[in-house]
């Protein structure tokens, strides 16, 4: 199958109280490169594997959060038609200019009806990753840090739950992979594909519009799980919850909070999707081991807590 | 040798020592009470936001879409972002009406 359309998460933008200490934990704890910083005092990062300019920018402000979710597509052809898509929908959209954003083509950015912001690309500067692609070698030695594999989903929480979900499945080619019910049978939380990975996002409903709950970063194996637990601990960063494994999607994880309270996961597994298979259901009363599969129980700040 | 000062919380009646330097939240946690709910303790998520009823106190960052400029002058906190420069009293804050996302 060629992955044609949207192809991945491209990046985040998050908002940081404090841009020293949220560069000092990314780089040191994270084990992500410092790419660049812009005149606007933007920080850019990317994962040692990564191939492209950057998959995460920092903005110091006011409060913490996720500006922007990027996704990146096939080719420029690709984002103008669908830009037309998104227009033909009744989704209006913006184009922001080449260079805006460093290592950055044009974008074009659109409002889901969870209010988040998110922009579809299809050209950015590649750096490459650490191994190059001549005669590589196998293994990047010593991995500063977590040293998680790529940026890899969100999980985005807001009201309009139906609506995000529609959009996505009709304008911009995802699938619904799984889905978790409410008592009433209507969509608690979607996880949706654009690839054959088991998610690229996932929405869950909540008053909060325009929220985030976790940025997701991958790891090779449970190990890998293990040791970020381990220098989540060492670094004395705030744990939410793990290591674990969740029912939906069948991750294995542990997320925890930057220092501005942006939650993060770093997890390994999944399955691998095909757009003709059909989604997996969880319903109301299945809630505990859907999300926490091994202890059953809900748990009150991983389900309310957002920034 | 680190200065000791007494958080008294209103509702529910409890107290318990935090020193200089140590967040309210941290040392809520290290006496083993439950009474603010323990969040992102990074001042993102709001969930420790409390009131000040008298005492002072250092501050970090705090975010704004869960204390205003005006209401930190009027003593709403995060608990995990203070700490005291002389004794405390507390309540806990939920917020009134939670415009996160205002723009």
């Amino acid at each position: 199958m060629a992955i044609s359309g949207v192809m991945r998460p491209g990046f985040s933008q998050l908002r940081v109280l404090d841009m020293d200490e949220a560069v000092s934990f990314y780089t040191e704890v994270m084990g992500l490169k410092l790419v660049a910083t812009d005149s606007e005092g933007r920080a850019y990062f990317k994962t040692l594997d990564e191939r492209d300019h950057s998959s995460l920018i920092l903005r110091e402000a006011d409060r913490a959060g996720i500006d922007l979710c990027a996704f990146k597509v096939r080719d420029e052809e690709t984002l103008t038609n669908l830009e037309k898509d998104l227009n033909d929908y009744g989704v209006p959209t913006e184009r922001i200019p080449a260079g805006e954003l460093l290592g950055t083509g044009e974008r074009v950015r659109f409002t889901a009806p969870t209010g988040h912001v998110f922009e579809l690309f299809a050209t950015r500067e590649v750096v490459g990753n650490e191994l190059g692609l001549l005669n590589p070698e196998a293994i990047v030695a010593n991995r500063p840090g977590i040293s998680p594999i790529r940026l890899d989903h969100w999980q985005l929480h807001g009201r309009d739950i139906d609506g995000v979900r529609d959009l996505f499945v009709n304008v911009l080619g995802f699938s619904v992979v799984e889905k978790l019910l409410m008592e009433d049978g209507t969509d608690l939380g979607v996880w949706m594909s654009c690839s054959t990975k088991a998610h690229d996002v996932a929405f869950v409903r909540d008053d909060r519009d325009g929220s985030l709950h976790h940025a997701s970063y991958l790891l090779d194996t449970w190990e890998h799980v293990l040791r970020a637990a381990d220098l989540l601990t060492v670094h004395r960063v705030a744990i939410d919850i793990g290591p674990l494994r969740h029912g939906i999607t069948r991750g294995t994880t542990i997320y925890a909070f930057d220092p501005s309270g942006n939650r993060f996961e770093t997890f390994c597994g999944g399955y691998d999707w095909y757009p003709d298979m059909e989604p997996t259901i969880w319903t109301a009363d299945q809630t505990g081991r859907a999300i926490f599969y091994h202890t059953r129980e809900l748990n009150e700040r991983f389900l309310t807590v957002v920034t | 040798m680190t200065t000791n000062h007494d958080i008294k919380m209103v509702n529910p009646s409890v107290e318990f020592p935090c020193a200089e330097g140590e967040f309210v939240l941290t040392a809520m946690q290290r006496s083993g009470l439950n009474v603010i709910d323990v969040g992102c303790r990074g001042g993102g998520c709001g969930a420790c936001r409390i009131q000040v009823v008298d005492g002072t106190y250092s501050r970090r960052r705090m975010s704004r879409a869960h204390v205003s400029e005006m209401e930190e002058l009027e003593g709403v906190a995060l608990a995990c972002r203070i700490s005291p420069t002389s004794p405390l009293l507390i309540a806990i804050a939920p917020p009134a009406v939670q415009e996160l996302f205002s723009e």
